[in-house]
């Protein structure tokens, strides 16, 4: 899987990319707390994510990871904390009360971080295109034609040109998943969130979906992955964020995590994930 | 049987058919309050607000526990005791639509409840706004799930609407009554009510199966055909 998924236009000569200039991260997490009821879920976590970077969360079950990339695009509203994206602050402490931009901002914000779900979520009603076609129509309010020529470019990146006119029942665990991650990047957006992409895929499709994954890495795509396949992380992360009961306990990159594990809970983690 | 055909017919007929056609207005009316009323209730009722929740509950309970009938008169004969007089007819389509809204909310309701909470969500995460995803998403999924159970409560209402004759409609069955008073042929006139009642529901019911197509993903409606009697008709209503 080789062909370009992102058809952003290439930075014109002489603007500063990525490479040239130490970036302002994309988005900055601080003292992030949510609880759900009495259960805190998230106790305290910073994160930050510089733009083309591959940021990969890994840890047990229940720690709080999907959560985390939940409140991050306020699918979840955080109880207290900080999120900064592209340079615009989402939610914040004033004094002591927390705040929240309002509905019109958030949602502004989510069309550019759009989520990638584990059960894929595509509009059952509606056909792959349309489901492709449906954000940049609705939220981003493009000609219609212009959406559709889009949407067809990325079906045909992600190996689905022939699939525009099915419904999502017709396609296999894949071929969702692919669907769902045109359905994102054709918002154009500056991050994508992928919330365990391929735990609900039968193990033969998993591979076709971390080629589609590590593809937009190359192509400098800024990606936050929920994920279990270690394998993977290793390959392709700049940073792992090892997170456990609400907080990141370690991070680094994958080298450091996997190979060298100082701290005893991630050793513990990472000795069973590998059994 | 000569006269039944010769004079009984073209007689009273057009007469039987002007009922018909309250009948029908009375239903469209009453369908078309019902449903813009039960989808109200129902979203009220989904929107955790507390101070709405126990009226609407309330309400919901209260019309489906009391006889239709009794509604029908309740309204009728208490409303112009307040000092608000309705024509027999408007307070039949006030009666049938608070009735079957009563119903209908609980249908909406359920079918809201059963969607797939993933698809919402996949909504919010393309900057999708509240009322965007429920007219994208949730209505037209809920009503996919409700219309067979929605058109099987419009054929029900077809022929329930037969009860406003109590409150002096002048609809098909009372009409029925009319041509009896002045005829004495009992049979031959509700003989002539029966058909046009089952001409009228039939055609409801194929109309009913041909919406239901309609909202029926493409790929989806080999399948369904074959598996008939698709719109449930309550079997008791009200
Ligand atoms: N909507 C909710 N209401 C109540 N509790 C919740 C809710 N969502 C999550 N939780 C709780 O928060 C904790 C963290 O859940 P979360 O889904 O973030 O974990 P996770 O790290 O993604 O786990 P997994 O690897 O199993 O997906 C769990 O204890 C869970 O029960
Ligand atoms: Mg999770």
């Amino acid at each position: 899987m080789s062909a370009r998924i992102l058809t952003t236009e290439a930075p014109a000569p002489g603007v500063p990319t990525a490479e040239t200039v130490p970036a302002k991260p994309l988005l900055q997490v601080r003292a992030l707390h949510k609880s759900f009821g009495a259960v805190n879920v998230l106790r305290g976590v910073d994160l930050t994510v510089n733009p083309g970077e591959v940021s990969f969360v890994i840890g047990p079950s229940g720690g709080g990871k999907s959560t985390l990339i939940r409140c991050i695009n306020f699918l979840e509203t955080p109880n207290a904390g900080e999120i900064m994206f592209d340079g615009r602050l989402l939610c914040r402490e004033e004094g002591n009360v927390f705040k929240v931009e309002p509905e019109r901002i958030l949602r502004a914000a989510r069309s550019e971080m759009p989520m990638v779900f584990q059960h894929f979520n595509l509009f059952s009603h509606r056909t792959v295109l349309e489901n492709v076609i449906e954000g940049p129509v609705m939220v981003k309010r493009w000609p219609r034609d212009e959406a559709i020529a889009h949407a067809e470019k990325l079906l045909a990146e992600v190996g689905l040109a022939d699939k525009a006119d099915r419904y999502p029942d017709e396609l296999s665990g894949g071929q969702k998943q692919r669907v769902a991650i045109a359905r994102a990047l054709a918002m154009r957006p500056k991050l994508i969130l992928f919330d365990e992409p391929t735990s609900a895929l039968d193990p033969e499709l998993v591979s076709g979906i971390l080629d589609t994954i590590r593809a937009l890495a190359e192509q400098g795509m800024t990606l936050i992955i929920v994920s279990h396949e270690m394998g993977f992380a290793r390959r392709l992360a700049d940073v792992v964020h090892f997170i456990a009961d609400g907080t990141i306990v370690e991070s680094g990159p994958p080298a450091r995590i996997f190979d060298n594990p100082d701290n005893p809970r991630l050793a513990t983690f990472i000795r069973s994930i590998l059994h | 049987m000569y006269e039944f055909f010769f004079v009984l017919i073209p007689r009273y007929f057009p007469f039987l058919l002007e009922g018909a056609v309250v009948t029908l207005e009375l239903s469209f009316l009453s369908m078309a309050f019902g449903l813009v009323l039960g989808m109200g209730v129902a979203l009220g009722r989904l929107s955790g607000r507390k101070w709405l929740e126990w009226p609407l509950a309330a309400y919901v309970e209260i019309w489906r526990d009391v006889p239709l009938i009794v509604q029908l008169l309740v309204i009728y004969f208490t409303l112009p005791s307040i000092g608000l007089t309705l024509p027999a007819f408007w307070a039949g389509v006030l009666g049938l639509g608070l009735n079957l809204a009563a119903y209908l909310s609980e249908v909406f309701r359920a079918a809201i409840l059963s969607i797939d909470p993933g698809q919402r969500a996949a909504g919010l995460s393309i900057g999708m706004s509240r009322l965007m995803i429920f007219y994208r998403i949730t209505l037209p999924l809920a009503l996919r799930i409700a219309i067979p159970t929605v058109g099987g409560y419009f054929i029900a209402l077809l022929k329930d609407s037969s009860l406003v004759s109590f409150i002096s409609v002048n609809e098909l069955l009372r009409n029925g009554t009319i041509v009896i008073s002045n005829t004495f042929r009992n049979m031959e006139v509700y003989m002539m009510v029966a058909i046009i009642y089952f001409v009228m529901s039939f055609v409801a019911s194929v109309l009913v199966r041909h919406i239901e197509q309609r909202l029926t993903p493409r790929h989806l409606r080999r399948k369904q055909r074959s598996g008939k009697a698709l719109t449930a008709r309550p079997a008791v209503m009200p």
